[in-house]
């Protein structure tokens, strides 16, 4: 027997394709994919046919457009897009920077499936779903060590939705204070997440975006300059998005308290800080956390999900309703909140990804999470230090550790090869790996953001930094082959026309498909700009 | 002692932590921690239990949800914007599916197979709904109908958006605290004895700077609205847009909103192979027609279909992504962020096993079953089983007025029925008195509905 030579640092590597066609071009009429439960003979000789007392103008006429087939066809079907799906339990998915991609315990996955779970009404009477309302407070207590807040509501479906949810808590808060016209301005940084910004103008703010200074911190000099009787609040992450962990933090919600304004922390990722410091020593009134980012609920192709709410005392009552409250051993749920903003998402919010997170916290103890926060800031400097040794990468702003994740640059790879951050995103797929430029606008040139989490051993990281160095030699050697991946997806790289940006072309459905395909179009076609909110 | 490695956690291994702090140049992982002044580190240790076995953690969580009593225990009659309806195994086998369960934020390469499954399923639901576009789906019927206002207010660049008074209280709440300060609300009447809109109250309200109405249909107290051409008309001649939520599953046997002229659909999916979850289970959706007025609108990302360099191959990416927040921050439309993405390819496994014969068999059933019950219900002497005397999908309203019961204490003589009754109307609908919102769907067998019935003369009767 010879060696089989297995020296190869990147993986070899090639998705699945299976070429499917769309569902609707799977329909064999008369085929069936599942049988409904039958109406009972008796019922329909009591009541009839039950459609004819429907008024005639509200009777769906005509056949319903969808396909029909058989179950076993459905089945494959979307068990072979499903293996063209590169979930994160597949591939080391470090290049999700701000996302926090870190294992998801199958045992959680487990768990929300029992039907004491599964199948709760949300509203039920309370007596029967003491079990789940425990889940809640427990969860709600655990949050309240590892934030310092006083109190938290898991309504919100989503980091976005939580911002949202404490914009509007601003308002109703000056507005309880006869200071909601006055106060009309929220601050926030180009390094934080988009949605801070976006749901705060939702929210009727004007928004005034703080740049870094020199080194990346946000800029306090430019802070003192925005506040102003018109401040309503503060929004920020620390770190930011570039991992730089802002130690003047206190001063900058101090001085935001000074005029007047709240404070709110986006701690959608606090997976460098759990144990090590809180919102509440920094001098937040609100923060919130992603359960699907640092406490490994899974990400779902994008939610349902759960933005974890906490807040200071004096800003309970402003709460989505309802909220849950232990008294003398029995949990109830409480709606009547004197100064609530209403409600964000229907109910209760994402149950289930409230017990998994109550699992995963409980899986890993008070000090199994420091072990989490610490693994993942040693895995990211390791990182740091290897990929700014990867020829035409860099790292701009402050030297030094970073904490949980690094927002790194292509730029000088770019000028001297014209492989940009995009071309790189194609060509890593070719290596079974994720990789995201990152959040617009590119202040960081040419960008990418890793975050390797807890999850990844150092052959992990390994591997991924080895695709990064043989993206870069290519780009030096033989650009082509990035800038014409992917060469092992499942699909090819897309046609450049602008199939999706011109409303002659873009297809949002199989039967616009359908109608477009064939018809001719005008170019060149403008969009509108954006207008009102 | 050695240092226990926890299972999430591979590089707790000392001998590996130190190759990589050798790497790094640091002598241990605290001096990474140097940029935290002191005067920000926790001190104390967090008051958190101790970490369970994965043994200990299943024998742990396993006995606090012991203490809940699902509706496969009891017989359930609740809805109100969470249904229980029967859900094929296939849904929850893709669902459950490693691939889409963890994927995120992936490109459309490595995630065709998610582009795709959720390009199917905005396709499935359009011919449902009869509209041209539809969105990767948003939090819920109530985050959908409040972003289908905000759009009505975009495109007419009018600010005040009616609704009825029998929109449901939840998603009027999050619509207010949604469009608050931009929007102003009025509500429109509706007559108490058939549900229907009071098109004169209508009428008076629909002043010039109205965007929008409003309305629900099947509504959330079940009555059928049969006025929707006659709303539409108005509307139109007002220049103001006509939005209607729908329930989808309602759509096999009921015109959707579109042929009676509404501009914006909106609705949840929970009904579409969603199991309810507490509430876990719901989804919005949103849909209009293909005009750019509308598409551009959208704050939502809409999944397209493109050709690629190679012949034969379907390729998706994002349509207009600029106009999101993801793109633009604050002058994007609204935002965008994860909302529920899962349960869109999850509707559309549903509607792919259903196809039209499902759609209307099931649409049907709903039908039968509900009317069923109130039939049923009628014989039980001062119980008037539809307080509404119109035709209903699904849901209905009991009136207990007459019998000197509260919903609240029927309900607890239910639970010892072990039944579910349905939402008590009292406080959110005064107008009705001791009145209840009950569900009745496929899943309810001729049996479980004479029980209830039994159970509920039972009641009265002692």
């Amino acid at each position: 027997m010879q060696r089989i030579n297995r020296t190869n640092k990147t993986r070899d590597f090639h998705q699945a394709k299976w070429n499917e066609p769309i569902i609707f071009e799977l329909h064999q009429p008369g085929e069936k994919g599942v049988e409904l439960p039958p109406v009972n003979k008796e019922v329909a000789l009591a009541v009839g046919d039950g459609i004819s007392v429907i008024p005639e103008v509200m009777q769906r006429k005509g056949r319903l457009g969808l396909p029909e087939i058989g179950q076993a066809r459905v089945l494959r079907h979307y068990l072979r897009l499903s293996q063209e799906t590169l979930g994160s339990d597949f591939n080391v998915e470090i290049g999700q920077g701000t996302c926090t991609m870190k294992y998801i315990p199958k045992i959680n996955e487990l768990l929300i499936r029992d039907p004491k779970m599964m199948e709760l009404h949300p509203l039920q009477n309370e007596e029967t779903v003491q079990g789940m309302l425990e889940i809640f407070h427990k969860l709600d207590l655990c949050m309240r060590e590892i934030s310092g807040m006083d109190y938290f509501s898991f309504q919100p479906g989503s980091g976005t939705q939580a911002l949202f949810a404490m914009a509007s808590i601003v308002r109703k808060y000056h507005e309880s204070r006869g200071e909601g016209d006055q106060r009309n301005e929220i601050i926030t940084t180009i390094f934080s997440h988009p949605s801070q910004a976006a749901t705060a103008a939702v929210k009727g703010y004007k928004i005034i975006t703080l740049h870094p200074d020199e080194d990346g911190f946000p800029d306090i000099e430019k802070l003192k300059a925005a506040v102003s009787e018109r401040t309503a609040g503060f929004v920020v992450a620390n770190p930011e998005d570039t991992g730089i962990f802002n130690p003047r933090i206190k001063e900058f919600t101090d001085i935001v308290h000074q005029a007047g304004g709240l404070c709110f922390y986006d701690q959608a990722n606090a997976n460098g800080l759990l144990g090590f410091t809180r919102a509440k020593e920094a001098g937040f009134d609100m923060c919130f956390f992603n359960l699907h980012k640092t406490f490994a609920a899974p990400h779902m192709c994008g939610g349902p999900a759960t933005g974890a709410l906490g807040v200071i005392t004096k800003l309970k009552e402003f709460l989505p309703a309802p909220i849950v409250e232990h008294k003398d051993g029995k949990y109830s749920l409480q709606y009547d909140l004197k100064q609530s903003i209403g409600k964000v998402r229907s109910f209760h919010g994402v149950a289930q990804t409230v017990l998994r997170a109550y699992a995963w916290i409980r899986a890993l103890g008070a000090e199994g999470l420091k072990e989490v926060a610490k693994i993942a800031v040693l895995n990211n400097n390791y990182m740091y230090h290897k990929v700014l040794a990867i020829r035409g990468a860099s790292a701009p702003y402050v030297k030094g550790h970073r904490l949980e994740q690094v927002r790194y640059s292509w730029e000088q790879m770019t000028k001297e090869t014209g492989v940009t951050t995009e071309d790189v995103t194609r060509r890593m797929t070719d290596f079974g790996l994720h990789y995201w430029t990152s959040h617009h606008p590119y202040i960081v040139k040419q960008p990418f953001t890793l975050e390797p989490t807890e999850s990844y051993s150092k052959e992990d990281l390994d591997e991924y930094i080895h695709a990064l160095e043989q993206i870069s030699k290519e780009a030096y050697e033989n650009p082509e082959i990035v800038k014409t991946a992917p060469h092992n997806s499942t699909i090819h790289k897309m046609d450049e026309q602008d199939f999706l940006d011109h409303p002659d072309k873009w297809c949002i459905t199989w039967r616009s498909y359908l109608r477009k395909a064939e018809a001719p179009w005008s170019s060149p076609y403008k969009l509108e700009g954006p207008r009102l909110r | 002692m050695v240092q226990k490695v926890h299972p999430y956690i591979p590089n707790m291994v000392p001998k590996v932590q130190e190759e990589m702090l050798k790497v790094i140049g640091a002598k241990n992982i605290m001096e990474l921690y140097s940029c935290i002044p002191d005067e920000l580190k926790l001190k104390e240790n967090m008051n958190i239990p101790p970490a369970l076995t994965e043994y200990e953690l299943r024998r742990h969580i396993e006995g606090i949800l012991n203490k809940n009593t699902s509706t496969k225990e009891y017989l359930n009659f609740l809805g109100a914007g969470c249904w229980q309806h029967f859900i094929p195994a296939v849904c929850d086998e893709i669902n459950q599916r490693s691939e889409f369960l963890t994927a995120y934020a992936g490109e459309p390469y490595e995630d065709h197979g998610r582009f795709h499954a959720l390009f199917e399923y905005q396709s499935l639901v359009a011919e449902l709904v009869d509209m041209d576009v539809v969105n990767v789906p948003t939090f819920d019927w109530g985050q959908a109908a409040a972003t289908s206002i905000r759009m009505a207010a975009r495109i007419t660049g009018k600010k005040k958006v009616l609704l009825t008074k029998s929109t449901a209280p939840e998603r009027r709440d999050i619509m207010i605290n949604y469009g608050t300060p931009d929007l102003q609300f009025e509500f429109v009447q509706f007559d108490v004895k058939t549900g229907a809109m009071d098109l004169k109250d209508l009428e008076a309200k629909l002043t010039e700077d109205v965007a929008a109405l409003y309305f629900e249909n099947p509504s959330y107290l079940g009555f059928i609205e049969e006025q929707g051409p006659e709303i539409s008309k108005l509307l139109k001649n007002n220049q103001s847009l006509m939005v209607v939520g729908v329930d989808p599953i309602s759509l096999g046997v009921l015109a959707p909103p579109s042929h009676y002229g509404a501009d914006i659909i909106c609705g949840d999916l929970q009904p579409l192979g969603m199991h309810m979850n507490f509430s876990g289970g719901q989804a919005g959706f949103i849909a209009t027609r293909d005009e750019v007025k509308f598409v551009q609108e959208f704050p939502s990302r809409l999944f397209g279909i493109v050709p690629t360099v190679k012949e034969g191959e379907y390729g998706f990416g994002d349509v207009y992504y600029d106009r999101t927040s993801f793109a633009l921050r604050e002058e994007g439309k609204e935002s965008v962020g994860t909302q529920t993405a899962l349960w869109g390819i999850t509707a559309g496994v549903y509607l792919a096993l259903l196809g039209p014969d499902g759609m209307y068999e099931v649409g049907q059933t709903i039908m039968q079953n509900s009317q069923y019950a109130v039939q049923q219900l009628n014989q039980i002497p001062n119980i008037t089983g539809s307080c509404l005397n119109s035709p209903f999908f699904k849901e209905f309203i009991i009136d207990l007025n007459h019998t000197g019961l509260s919903v609240e204490e029927l309900n607890k003589r239910l639970l010892e029925k072990k039944i579910f009754g349905g939402k008590d109307l009292s406080r959110e609908f005064p107008e009705f008195g001791q009145s209840a919102l009950y569900c009745v769907t496929e899943v309810h067998t001729k049996e479980d509905i004479d029980y209830l019935v039994q159970s509920i003369k039972e009641v009265i009767e002692k």
